[in-house]
């Protein structure tokens, strides 16, 4: 047990933080923006012919204080998740320190064919649902053959 | 990390298979234990909190509104579950463990049973 506090604890939690983020990335490659540090908040994508769907796992936040924006096609979420840690003065002792504290921000680059004005945002249970409608031309039609 | 932590660990790698893990912080005060878990996307009647012979198991599944038809193009968050087992050492009360859920944190109180709270010892001097 002696050995175990030579090293720092962040960079313990630094490296399972890692290794589970990678067994959540599975078969996923990142954009050329990289992902956010420790990867929070998770990002998940998906789309319907009429919208696109991102979900983003932020947990613990007042949905006021998130900003999102949605500039040329590129929606960014951005925030900062207060520290829970005790002050060092405290008879406390900290034992495992995972979650993520501090500032974040993510992109999310979208189609084309999204429709700007068309933005619903969400926030329930921690977890900020952000419905991007289509244009409508960009539905797929069925072409008659004459 | 205890001992405990370590061991707790072990089983739960054993036993999570199919579940998210959460990130948890422990902070150890004097009077007990207080436990932080992100569980995004879970709402507070999928939540199940259990303590069973010394063992506290986190458990919730998550629930998006996903709209019809979609597509995922991208799943970081892969799983639709989360899962995490703790062994609870012997002085704290596994009895009078309070829960309070608020926009997918967690936040657990384990007290330390009366018996284990610290005590100041006097020295007597003759």
């Amino acid at each position: 047990m002696i050995y175990k506090a030579l090293f720092p604890r962040d960079v313990l939690a630094e490296l399972e933080r890692l290794q589970r983020d990678m067994q959540q990335a599975d078969g996923f490659s990142p954009s050329i923006r990289g992902l956010a540090r420790g990867g929070f908040p998770g990002l998940n994508v998906g789309n319907t012919p009429k919208s696109v769907e991102v979900y983003a796992f932020v947990p613990g936040l007042d949905p006021n204080a998130i900003e999102i924006q949605l500039e040329k096609g590129v929606l960014t979420i951005a925030g900062e998740r207060k520290s829970n840690m005790p002050a060092r003065e405290d008879k406390s002792t900290v034992h495992i320190d995972e979650r993520f504290a501090g500032k974040f921000r993510r992109v999310v680059v979208l189609p084309d064919d999204i429709n700007p004005d068309a933005v619903d945002a969400q926030y329930r249970d921690g977890v900020l649902h952000i419905s991007i409608q289509r244009h409508e031309a960009a539905l797929p039609r069925r072409i008659t053959i004459q | 990390m205890t001992e405990q932590a370590t061991v707790a660990k072990a089983t739960e790698t054993h036993r999570s298979e199919g579940a998210l893990m959460p990130p948890v912080d422990v902070i150890e005060d004097a009077s007990g234990i207080t436990l932080y878990a992100d569980l995004p996307g879970v709402p507070k009647d999928r939540l199940s909190l259990q303590v069973e012979a010394n063992t506290l198991t986190i458990e919730g599944d998550l629930t998006l509104n996903a709209p019809e038809g979609m597509e995922a193009v991208h799943a970081e968050v892969g799983l639709p579950r989360f899962r995490r087992v703790f062994t609870l050492s012997r002085e704290l009360d596994g009895d009078k463990v309070s829960a309070d859920f608020n926009h997918g944190v967690l936040k657990l109180r384990i007290p330390k049973t009366a018996h284990a709270q610290p005590r100041k010892i006097d020295i007597r001097v003759s």
